[in-house]
């Protein structure tokens, strides 16, 4: 048999392996995408079968919109806040508890209690948004019910007659929302981190404790140039998740599918959500929708070329 | 991204190998056969998939006792929206229906409207009647500009079951098919008859020797004493900002009277800005808030947390429509005995006291591409007659549009009972506004504009200009020139 026949062989079979999922793929994930392109173009209600096409008009509006922006503007706050509060916490806290700790004979290891931060840490993660949006309801509720004015009301901070609307708050809410992000997020880096620090081989850390490194230097000159892949995979998630944002702000803030008070926590989502199912501006959303993809995959681009470093084999 | 009713196509696969052999064919033909069975059907589905031949309902003759020519043995489909009405109603409706009509009926209550009904409406296989209704209802102005609404005219001529000598239009309350107009056509009835205004507690009012006020000062009377006795004024439900437009709108209409209210739905340029009714009625709204007689924290509260915190006693009053009882039944304290009040007059008023905003709503419908039509206009009659109008008023708490619709015998309870009270007085000086459902962008810029109010961020005269800019941006589309009321 000849050299090109077998190579041909096995591309077929390897081929047939990945029909079925490039099938799906193509149909569940690709297809929408290019059907979102077509009805960009188009005047679309989402409610018939029946539109014009409309050539770049959506396109056109969408330039001239100012509570586009306005969410574009907080999507990019968000996308600088998201992963680096999230990161930072992260990181600080698998170090505190992985290779914190001072005592023992040269050995290296976390603070006390480290195993059982751990596990506290990870709790959140296990909850689903919804379950958040109603915990966080109750922490942020407006009247003296919630939690943060119940406290800040008995240690005399707040007055009982003016409560902090936390969520009605212009200058607020963005950050409301942003620690509640947070919040749900570092437990999960954590245990990223955590593991791909245990992968560090131990005698490194020695090599630096018997050169007298101090935590600080052993964490940035050990620990973070080791673990810079698993910071860059972080970032493009967290920063994916900070382009998206839509189950909480459009279950914690007011407004048809949240974005309130008066689009100062809108984000594109909802922004697309609203104009997709309650104006019967679909097409214009879909106008949005590919706006959107164009920005998540710049940005997936950039932070992947940004963060790129020589890597480090241990 | 955010097309979800994008999926499905035909062509997948269409060769991922580079030369596959006679064999390979074969095979990945096969396998091709597995998958596009299956995308298909998905395919009819599809947003684009467009004009699907309908499958010709059976159709029987048309007598005076059939009048859209309903077939035995055929098949209705119903979706009602399950809120705090429930979908018992509709059950006990069905079951009547099939042993008249010996047809065999689907039923599916649930809250989320748009997420099951958007795909069917377009890919063109919607059910026969829709109760579209609830915060995930599908838009009716966006239905109806897309065709997708029978036109009810026909049912609104039909004999009444109850008395076939008259027309089923003539035994509703007034003002019920002008609700369900879209673009000139009749195209949804709406069913739940519903009166809007303020609410209170009998109890507490008794207990603190308050009077329920008639004006707007001696409403800002009792909502001083109640801040005296450390209660709240006013409660709204602040995450929901369409609670407060009831409390502005109805004073802009009492006060201007119903040309003020039609400047508003005909979107007149002058609707808001430049009407001194509007602005006395935004300015007298404020004043609640610049003196303090909201009850704190209400603005981020949503309704159940707000209309609960009222049922504890900690606010005198609170905006809502007739539902209101219904949604808090289990929140209520028994002896609260919950109360309605006509929305207190401005000096001036062009309308009384007694006059209030009462409509129709829960809007039935019937989708143009039903595959079972006159099972579903039928459906709507039936409806209409006093028999089903009684099943609505036990199992649901409500008032139906059906004049005289309910038994003597079903007794109501106590808010229910006040409201029907209100309505006697008002007799025939009732309005509504029309153009939450004609304009649903304009409806929700005028709702944040009255967050920002109540949040004391903007002035009543920036409400007015940007209520005004929103009426403006309305009137642009060129389908506002269908929707006009005289």
């Amino acid at each position: 048999m000849s050299h090109v026949a077998q190579g041909r062989g096995r591309g077929g079979f390897i081929a047939g392996f990945l029909f079925a999922p490039l099938a799906l793929y193509l149909t569940f994930v690709i297809w929408p995408y290019v059907q979102t392109f077509g009805y960009s173009f188009t005047n679309w209600s989402g409610q018939s079968p029946t539109f014009d096409f409309v050539g770049l008009d959506n396109y056109a509006a969408l330039m001239k919109d100012e509570v586009f922006r306005g969410a574009l503007w907080h999507n990019l706050l968000l996308l600088v806040f998201v992963p680096t509060v999230t990161i930072l916490l992260a990181l600080f806290f698998a170090f505190m508890v992985n290779a914190g700790g001072r005592g023992g004979a040269g050995g290296v290891q976390g603070v006390r209690g480290s195993a059982f931060y751990k596990i506290v840490y990870f709790f959140p993660q296990v909850l689903s948004l919804a379950i958040l949006a109603v915990l966080f309801g109750a922490v942020y509720r407006s009247d003296g019910g919630g939690l943060l004015n119940g406290i800040l009301t008995r240690a005399g901070l707040v007055d009982p007659q003016k409560p902090v609307e936390w969520l009605n708050e212009p200058k607020f809410v963005l950050w409301c929302l942003l620690l509640v992000v947070v919040w749900h997020g570092v437990g999960f880096y954590l245990v990223l981190f955590s593991a791909a620090m245990q992968s560090i081989p131990k005698d490194i850390y020695e090599a630096a404790l018997l050169d007298g490194a101090g935590r600080a230097q052993t964490f940035f000159k050990v620990t973070l140039p080791l673990l810079w892949d698993s910071v860059q995979t972080s970032a493009v998630y967290l920063g994916i998740a900070a382009m998206d944002m839509f189950v909480l702000v459009s279950t914690m803030t007011s407004g048809q599918f949240g974005g309130g008070p008066d689009h100062h926590s809108e984000v594109m989502a909802t922004v697309l959500m609203r104009n997709f199912l309650y104006f019967g501006k679909s097409g214009y959303a879909c106008a949005m929708g590919v706006v959107m993809l164009a920005l998540t995959m710049i940005l997936s681009l950039v932070t992947l070329r940004a963060t790129r470093r020589e890597r480090i084999e241990f | 991204m955010g097309s979800t009713s994008a999926h499905g196509e035909t062509g997948t696969g269409t060769g991922s190998g580079a030369g596959p052999g006679r064999r390979d064919l074969i095979k990945r033909s096969a396998a091709l056969g597995l998958i596009s069975v299956p995308t298909m059907s998905f395919l009819t589905a599809c947003a684009s998939g467009g004009d699907a031949p309908k499958a010709a309902g059976a159709k029987a003759a048309v007598t005076k006792e059939n009048p859209f020519g309903l077939a035995k043995g055929t098949k209705l489909d119903v979706v009602v929206f399950k809120g705090g009405f429930g979908d018992d109603y509709a059950k006990a409706w069905e079951a009547a229906f099939d042993k008249k009509w010996g047809t065999s009926s689907t039923h599916l209550g649930t809250p989320e409207i748009t997420g099951k009904l958007q795909t069917r409406f377009n890919g063109g296989n919607p059910p026969d009647v829709v109760d579209n209704s609830g915060a995930q209802r599908i838009k009716l102005d966006v239905l109806a500009k897309s065709n997708q609404l029978a036109d009810l005219t026909p049912v609104l001529d039909a004999p009444s079951l109850d008395a076939p000598d008259k027309k089923v239009r003539d035994l509703l309350i007034p003002g019920t098919v002008e609700q369900g107009m879209q673009g000139g056509k009749c195209v949804s009835l709406n069913y739940v008859y519903t009166v809007f205004g303020f609410w209170y507690s009998g109890k507490l009012f008794k207990e603190k020797g308050w009077t329920p006020p008639k004006t707007w000062d001696e409403f800002l009377d009792v909502c001083t004493k109640a801040k005296e006795a450390g209660i709240g004024g006013l409660a709204h439900q602040g995450k929901f900002p369409y609670y407060i437009n009831v409390v502005i709108m109805d004073l802009i209409a009492k006060k201007g009277g119903l040309e003020a209210m039609k400047a508003i739905d005909n979107l007149e340029p002058n609707a808001f800005e430049g009407s001194a009714a509007a602005l006395a009625a935004v300015e007298a709204l404020y004043e609640v808030v610049e003196k303090g007689l909201l009850m704190p924290g209400t603005n981020g509260l949503t309704h159940t947390e707000s209309q609960t915190a009222w049922n504890q006693y900690k606010a005198a009053f609170i905006p809502s429509g007739s539902w209101l009882e219904n949604e808090q039944i289990k929140q209520t304290p028994d002896d609260f005995d919950m109360r309605f009040l006509p929305m207190p007059l401005l000096p001036d008023s062009a309308l009384p006291f007694e006059a209030i905003r009462a409509g129709a709503g829960e809007p039935f419908i019937v989708p143009e591409q039903a595959a079972n039509k006159p099972g579903g206009l039928e459906f709507i009659r039936s409806m209409l007659s006093r028999e089903w109008s009684t099943i609505f008023a036990q199992q649901a708490n409500s008032l139906t549009v059906v004049k005289d619709g309910v038994d003597p015998g079903v007794k109501l309870r106590p808010g229910t009972q006040s409201a029907v009270a209100a309505l006697k007085q008002a007799g025939t000086n009732t309005f509504n506004y029309l153009y939450p459902d004609w304009y649903s962008e304009m409806d929700s810029s005028i709702q944040d504009a009255s967050n920002e109010l109540m949040a004391k961020r903007i002035q009543p005269k920036e409400w007015i200009k940007r209520a005004q800019a929103a009426v403006n941006k309305a009137a642009q589309d060129p389908n506002a020139k269908n929707n006009r009321r005289s």
